[in-house]
């Protein structure tokens, strides 16, 4: 079963953020992976880079399909995970442990428009 | 509406992930594709491919018409022979790949792709004509079974009780009213059965309660094919994708009297074709997908990939694609546009891994 972790923000494309002040740590849901199957690459921005809100910035690919990482809020990206060039699978391991990009945020009133982990949970059932 | 093969409510049963294929509601994976791969590669998988079609051809011309609409040479062929090939259009695209299977005199058994089945049929029906022959379209009698792998023989003696280790690679035989074939579309030793609705479901369940056989659906079907450079029709064949243009003229007879597609086959050996399927190995583990764009090193579009997966067996991100063919010498620098970036590869032989036939 997937896990729904708390604390977090989602999106109904199944990415979530983790806010730590001004910035925050994109990822894909358990629910995501789960759905995706093997995750064999992960498709990621570079530094510097500027994601806006609803708006792709990178792709997750299963041996099957590449599913677009849609941002949940905008931004400029200050880091991304490294680990998951070389390590796809960790986001199959653990998907809320290894988040994709970390992200400083432009617009904090973005994140009322995603859902807390019992609504998304409740989305994911529907 | 999608049809359903006989299969159906026991792939339900097991969890599969269901997909349409080809006019059929198949079953993509049960577990995950990667397992379900390995599977085949190291030990036994069962795929359920009743979603194939047949047609048996049988009379006095059956011979003559089978070389007229087929490129590979069945003449003189002892019975439970089975012959790769094409039927093509005059102008050299492809209908449809096909195995034959020489099931007696004058008596062939055709399997066609599922998703070219009413295409395929009425291609052939249109060249009856001069033929003193009968076309019987066995599409919705037969289910299909394709056990493959390593130790596929052992598991289809010992589960399914059906002597087949004298098989030869290609070569079918018929036991009570069931047809088996060492055949398949994994690269690996195997063998396909066909026989009744009742006959597959219940040797299906033999299969899996054995224990002996994984479940395997179509995603690594096609990921096993891919690995060893077989072809799928609407990737590497179509109506505009000749057998010489992907690499296939072996399954070609020149030397045939005649069959239909031959003048522009001999054609395009002679003149040589504008187009060429290739393989391209990446240097990185982005994955080229159909449809996805190649470029030479001046950024310009030489061709399109057909297929591409990061390889399972080999931890590479390759392809097969149609290129134009002063691109399709190997080694040569070409890269494929993935979304907004561009990943640099070269052209590299079209099979990714090699086949593990028992000959």
């Amino acid at each position: 079963m997937a896990k729904f972790e708390e604390g977090l923000r989602y999106s109904e494309s199944h990415e979530y953020i983790r806010v730590e002040g001004e910035y925050g740590y994109i990822g894909i849901s358990d629910y995501a992976q789960h759905a995706l199957g093997n995750v064999v690459y992960v498709d990621m921005p570079e530094v510097d880079d500027e994601v806006t809100a609803g708006e792709e910035f990178g792709a997750v690919e299963s041996v099957k399909a590449a599913s677009d990482l849609i941002s949940p809020v905008s931004g400029t990206v200050v880091e991304v995970n490294e680990a998951l060039e070389d390590t796809p699978e960790l986001l199959n391991e653990d998907a809320f442990a290894n988040w994709i990009i970390k992200v400083q945020l432009s617009d904090p009133s973005e994140l009322d428009n995603l859902m807390d982990a019992k609504t998304y949970a409740t989305f994911c059932e529907e | 509406m999608e049809k359903k093969t006989c299969l159906y409510d026991r792939h339900v049963a097991l969890g599969a992930l269901m997909s349409p294929f080809g006019g059929f509601i198949m079953p993509i994976q049960y577990s995950n594709i990667t397992d379900e791969h390995n599977a085949v590669r190291q030990h036994c998988g069962v795929f359920d491919v009743s979603h194939m079609g047949e047609v048996r051809i049988t009379g006095p011309d059956a011979e003559k018409y089978v070389q007229h609409i087929f490129t590979n040479d069945v003449a003189g062929a002892p019975v439970g022979q089975i012959y790769y090939g094409m039927m093509l259009y005059p102008n050299g695209g492809t209908v449809d790949d096909l195995l034959v299977y020489k099931m007696g005199e004058n008596d062939f058994f055709l399997v066609i792709n599922a998703a070219n089945i009413d295409k395929d049929v009425a291609w052939m029906k249109e060249h009856t004509t001069g033929f003193d022959i009968k076309l019987d379209h066995q599409s919705d009698f037969y289910g299909q079974l394709a056990v493959q792998g390593p130790e596929a023989e052992k598991v289809v003696e010992e589960v399914l009780g059906i002597p087949c280790s004298e098989l030869k690679f290609y070569t079918a035989k018929v036991v009570g009213d069931i047809i088996i074939s060492r055949t398949g579309y994994t690269g690996e030793d195997g063998f396909e059965i066909y026989g009744s609705h009742e006959f597959t479901q219940k040797s299906w369940d033999k299969l899996i309660e054995s224990g002996r056989c994984k479940p395997c659906g179509l995603g690594c079907r096609d990921t096993l094919r891919f690995e060893v450079g077989l072809p799928l029709y609407g990737d590497e064949l179509s109506a505009d994708i000749s057998p010489v243009m992907a690499g296939l003229s072996m399954f070609c007879k020149l030397d045939k009297e005649e069959f239909i597609g031959k003048e522009a086959l001999v054609e395009q050996k002679a003149n040589g074709v504008a187009q060429k399927l290739v393989g391209i190995e990446l240097a990185d583990k982005a994955i080229p997908r159909h449809g996805y764009a190649v470029l030479n090193t001046e950024g310009e579009v030489v061709g399109e990939v057909t297929t591409g997966y990061h390889c399972l067996s080999v931890d590479k991100s390759v392809c097969m694609a149609l290129v134009k063919t002063e691109f399709a010498k190997l080694d040569t620098p070409l890269a494929v546009q993935i979304r907004k970036k561009v990943f640099e590869g070269k052209v590299v032989k079209k099979k990714f891994y090699d086949k593990h036939y028992h000959k």
